[in-house]
């Protein structure tokens, strides 16, 4: 809401400076977003007349005027104004001036003719929002009056941040209610005044949608000047408020809508065809709007309709057909309460948006219609020298808002508050807000004024005596409660421990973007449909991610195209994976490694990383919950990863993620700079903790035996492990790889794993004939299943 | 050798005064041993003329045994420096070889960081955990009823307009704040309920002071007697505490949310101004409503914060894009 701070002081004055009114009004909750000076500072410009304009003899587009400035003595100015014609009033800086952009006006000489001082356009004087030329004065505009005080420039435009509930300050009269509740003063203004009827030409009103529009009110004005033009007053009244001047008519009924806070609606008489209806859309019903495009209505939205349709979308703007134009003399003035259910949203779906519905969505005074009608009748009847009809008001009581008393209780101030609040204040308070009250045992009977619709449950009126109190003079207290101990299960882990795990093995954490590209989705899980946005910022932006490698490869990319060579990168989050029985967020826990595998240095061999830097630090966050020997780690194909190098997790039968190298196709696709290792898994599972359970710590001896394999490519080290231990005695306590080896010695499709064997018993020392028979068992299983045999 | 032989001592004392002379300049160890054997071996001088001695008088063998003695202990005293200024020397020699130029950088995996975003939350979650606050959370698609309805914002409600909200289809969304979280949370408990939702929220608005996604963090405290007052006090205590600034102060400004009456924007002193930090207030009984709780019983407060704007403050970042760009070279500052 932009207003005139003067305009607002004419209803209410209080002895504070601009800013301290500013800071009182967003204490009050009305935030103060602006104020700027309503002109920039000029000096030496006064009122003058144009006595004669001839045309200059040495340019075409140039006139030499004669000009009274008051000084007494006729001043001659060359001025290129089209508008510059004898009679007219205008702003005239004189020699000497000072005009804003550090323009100082003095003598000159222009195409040979001599001009002493300047003749004034709007712009000039740091006007916005003016036409062209120069700013034409009224009539009786007193001749050598400073310019400033004759247009009152000294004033400041406020601009206030209103919140969705006080549509009632969307007004001057509601800021001045509220300015003078504040301070505790009266309100002031201009008399509203009742025009009676002059003339007897009705239009018939039908009402079919009453619980839409309880109270509707209509007058025509006949005989109106269509030679007139918009006073310069009321133009710069507008112009504060940030509104154009539009026709004289409008000016006049916008005018009172920022006056009031009430929306009218101006049609032309001679432009409807019989009686005006309130009713909701019909079926495929469309309207062409005021500002030239064609509104199609849903059945939800309201109009105003003649015998040949709709000629005003109710609450939010008019018909271009049946509006006031150049001509315009007959006049059906509306104004109405629409409620508050009927008009919102309504416009945002068409697109629009409107000083009206921003109104009549956050809820107008219902009791304002009539008052609002007669002060517009008042000015258009003095100004263009309307001549009113009766008001014709169609009421449907029953569906005007109800003002339901609200009980008001004391303990209930105290109990919200935290704060006692002298019965003395709480009246007072309500008082100056125009609440009635009405004393019962336990406090108050309240009634809330017409405007103040926000007002219906008692903690809206705590709200009201807090905010009028101040709430910095409310009491600031940390509460007393029953201390307790709460659980912490110690199986489970936080997700801060894993992070930590992360940055200890050098990952560093990212954020990314929850909605992507579908186009790398399709790349990274082809087989799932993402969740796509219906209004998205961008196509880079569209697609819900269903795999958090999405981020990490763009934050890759990012920073390889920034010449960082080296990552590694970890992110938690959710994935959003369409699934039959609806859609899944599941927190994910998901990492990348690039590049070398250590920062250069001097001390160790550089090298790229591979799947089992991935792996190891896998298993270091597995090792948190004491989970690695839980994981399983299958041989899967995943459509985004290498099938050679590529894993599924699985842990108690559940799968847990997925980890590998990003398919060498993919690598092409997404542009990526060299082999990606990635991984992702699930949250919850990574965050269960195995809580320590002790074994006994035997005393006896370690024998330890080595093995070296001949095992088939199509035998992995894991099932040669599987098979050592299955059936193993007890005392196996430990068989690990230590060593693979190709090569010379070793037949093709064939590798030599080496394999450590930590034999201990916890009740004796072992004897070789215990070793030796468990490894020729060993052995044997080993070769009946797989056909292996031992390196000779 | 007979049992005559009388020992020559002179002879005897030469010999080891030029062996004495031989073992200060030795060269290592092994040179020692021949001298010890030359005296002290199974032939040695000295070992042969003790040998003698068993045939002398007990006055001669006592005379005679003395120097002999005195002889060895000479030759040991002689072997024994040497031996332990040949050791220093190897030692030293060993050490000067060892040494190392200790000012090269360590080996070993360098570390990784957390998000700035991750050190503010932690550091609201440890603060607001000393009351007991613990940790909700909730999807981020979301549906109609809980980002809005059940806060008390209607559909086509005025309120719905200043969030700019992320659509699926007519009743499923991005969440535009974290408060679903709380009408989640209090569906699921009755009060007493203290709780911190942390989490993404989107909302449709980018440049460079809105992000489409950013952090918020949503407290609620219901209970019996939960005042307004009890939010200014929690509020204020929290964040003097974040900024480790006692002379900070908080300023609630009247302003509105559907969820909450009263209703109040956080401002705190920042560069001798205010600067917006969150909006708060007492849940709105119709919210209670929602969820069941019965608001003649129970109230309570609620507050939100933007983490993004949280830790600029804290720690002087100057552009909300960075966050979610990821650039290395902005993350590593935040180890």
């Amino acid at each position: 809401m932009r207003f005139s701070e003067q305009w607002l002081r004419e209803w209410v004055d209080p002895a504070l400076s601009s800013e301290q009114l500013g800071a009182q009004l967003t204490m009050a909750g009305l935030e103060l977003d602006d104020l700027a000076l309503a002109a920039p500072a000029f000096s030496g410009v006064v009122v003058a007349r144009i006595l004669e304009a001839v045309q200059h003899p040495d340019a075409d587009k140039l006139r030499v005027c004669q000009v009274d400035d008051g000084s007494g003595q006729p001043v001659q100015v060359v001025c290129g104004a089209p508008n510059a014609r004898a009679g007219l009033m205008a702003a005239f800086a004189r020699v000497g001036a000072q005009l804003p952009g550090n323009l100082n006006i003095g003598q000159a000489k222009l195409r040979g003719v001599e001009s002493f001082g300047m003749l004034c356009g709007a712009s000039e004087l740091g006007l916005e929002g003016y036409n062209d030329g120069l700013l034409e004065l009224p009539a009786d505009a007193p001749v050598g009056a400073d310019f400033r005080e004759f247009l009152k420039l000294d004033d400041h435009i406020i601009e206030l941040g209103i919140t969705p509930n006080r549509g009632d300050c969307l007004s001057i009269l509601g800021l001045a209610r509220e300015t003078a509740a504040q301070n505790s003063m009266a309100l002031g203004g201009p008399e509203l005044i009742v025009v009676p009827p002059a003339n007897t030409t009705q239009i018939a009103v039908t009402i079919t949608a009453p619980a839409a529009c309880p109270r509707y009110c209509v007058r025509v004005i006949e005989g109106l000047n269509h030679e007139t033009t918009t006073p310069l007053w009321l133009t710069e009244r507008l112009r504060r408020s940030g509104l154009r001047p539009i026709h004289p008519i409008v000016d006049v009924v916008n005018y009172v809508m920022l006056e009031l806070g009430q929306p009218m609606h101006a049609f032309d008489l001679d432009r409807l065809t019989g009686g005006l209806e309130v009713r909701m859309a019909r079926a495929e019903e469309s309207m062409i709007g005021l500002d030239g495009k064609t509104l199609k209505f849903d059945a939800d939205m309201l109009v105003i309709a003649d015998a040949h349709g709709a000629v005003a979308m109710a609450g939010v703007i008019g018909g271009q057909d049946s509006g006031v134009k150049i001509g315009t003399t007959r006049i059906v003035l509306e104004s109405a309460y629409f409620t508050p259910e009927a008009i919102a949203g309504r416009a945002r779906r068409l697109g629009l948006h409107t000083d009206a519905a921003h109104r009549f969505e956050r809820g107008t005074d219902p009791e304002l219609p009539r008052i609002a009608m007669e002060r517009a009748t008042e000015l258009l009847c003095n100004l263009y020298g309307g001549i009113p009809g009766t008001v014709i008001e169609s009421l449907s009581t029953e569906h005007m808002p109800q003002r339901a008393p609200i009980l008001l209780r004391r303990a209930r101030i105290e109990r919200i508050l935290g704060f006692t609040v002298a019965d003395d204040d709480v009246t007072n308070i309500l008082q100056r807000l125009g609440i009635l009250l009405e004393p019962t045992a336990e406090g108050w009977r309240a009634t809330a004024p017409s405007h103040r619709h926000d007002l219906s449950i008692e903690v809206d009126l705590i709200e009201e005596l807090a905010r009028l109190h101040g709430y910095g003079q409310l009491p600031a207290r940390l509460p007393v409660a029953e201390l307790t101990i709460e659980a912490r299960p110690e199986n489970r882990l936080g997700l801060n421990a894993l992070k930590e795990r992360m940055v200890s093995l050098g990952y560093r954490e990212v954020i990314s973007y929850s909605f992507v590209g579908a186009p790398l989705l399709a790349k990274l899980t082809p087989a799932q449909a993402p969740l796509m946005l219906a209004n998205p910022i961008s196509s880079e932006m569209a697609a819900m991610r269903t795999t958090l490698w999405a981020g990490l490869i763009g934050t890759l990319k990012y920073n390889f195209n920034r010449q960082q060579t080296r990552a590694r990168l970890f992110e938690t989050g959710l994935r959003f994976v369409p699934h039959c029985s609806g859609l899944q967020q599941e927190a994910m826990f998901a990492g990348l490694i690039f590049g070398e595998e250590r920062t250069e240095q001097w001390a160790t061999q550089s090298r790229k990383v591979d799947f089992f830097d991935l792996k190891g630090d896998i298993e270091a966050l597995l090792k948190l919950g004491d989970l690695t020997s839980k994981v399983q780690w299958l041989r899967d194909t995943h459509p985004a990863l290498h099938p050679g190098v590529s894993s599924r997790l699985m842990l108690d039968g559940e799968e847990l993620g997925w980890a590998g190298v990003l398919h060498p196709s993919l690598e092409k696709a997404l542009d990526l700079p060299g082999q990606v290792f990635v991984f992702e898994l699930q949250q919850n599972l990574l965050l269960q903790r195995r809580v320590p359970n002790f074994q006994p710590v035997s005393r006896f001896p370690i024998i330890r035996r080595d093995l070296a394999l001949l095992v088939p490519d199509s035998v992995s080290s894991a099932d040669v492990l599987n098979c050592v231990r299955t059936g193993a005695p007890a005392f196996m306590r430990e068989a690990e790889v230590f060593d693979v080896y190709r090569g010379q010695g070793v037949p093709d499709t064939f590798a030599s794993l080496a394999i450590r064997l930590i034999l201990q018993d916890n009740e004796r020392t072992l004897g070789d004939t215990d070793v030796d028979a468990f490894i020729a068992a060993a052995l044997e299983r080993l070769h009946t299943q797989f056909g292996i045999t031992l390196r000779t | 050798m007979t049992a005559d032989t009388n020992v020559d001592f002179n002879e005897l004392n030469n010999a080891l005064d030029t062996a004495i002379q031989g073992i200060a300049s030795a060269p290592d160890v092994l040179a020692l041993d021949a001298f010890r054997v030359q005296f002290l071996g199974k032939k040695g001088a000295i070992t042969e003329a003790m040998k003698g001695l068993g045939k002398l008088s007990p006055e001669e063998k006592r005379t005679q045994g003395g120097i002999l003695h005195g002889l060895r202990q000479r030759l040991e005293t002689a072997l024994d420096t040497r031996k332990q200024a040949l050791d220093a020397a190897l030692l030293a020699d060993r050490l000067a070889r060892e040494a190392v130029d200790i000012t090269l950088p360590g080996r070993g995996q360098s570390m990784g960081s957390l998000h700035p975003v991750t050190l503010t939350l932690r550091r609201v979650e440890d603060l607001l955990g000393q009351l007991g606050f613990s940790v909700a959370e909730g999807p981020e698609v979301e549906d109609d009823f809980h980002n809005f309805t059940a806060l008390n914002i209607p559909a086509s409600h005025p309120a719905r307009a200043m969030h700019d909200t992320f659509y699926f289809d007519a009743t499923t969304l991005l969440r535009t704040h974290t408060s679903p979280v709380q009408i989640r949370a209090m569906e699921q408990q009755q009060p007493p309920l203290r709780i911190i939702a942390p989490g993404r929220v989107y909302r449709c608005d980018s440049d460079a002071t809105h992000s489409p996604m950013f952090h918020q963090i949503e407290g609620l405290w219901v209970d019996e007697n939960v005042s307004f007052a009890h939010l200014k006090g929690v509020v204020q205590v929290f964040l003097q505490r974040f900024f480790e600034r006692d002379d900070l102060q908080v300023r609630f400004r009247p302003s509105f949310f559907p969820f909450t009456e009263p209703s109040a924007e956080m401002d705190m002193s920042w560069n001798g101004g205010w600067l917006e930090i969150g909006g708060c207030g007492m849940v709105h009984p119709n919210v209670l409503a929602h969820v069941g709780i019965d608001s003649e019983c129970y109230q309570g407060f609620a507050f939100g914060l933007g983490l993004e704007r949280l830790t600029m403050l804290r720690y002087g970042i100057n552009d909300l894009r960075l966050f979610f760009e990821n650039d290395l070279r902005f993350l590593e500052q935040f180890a």
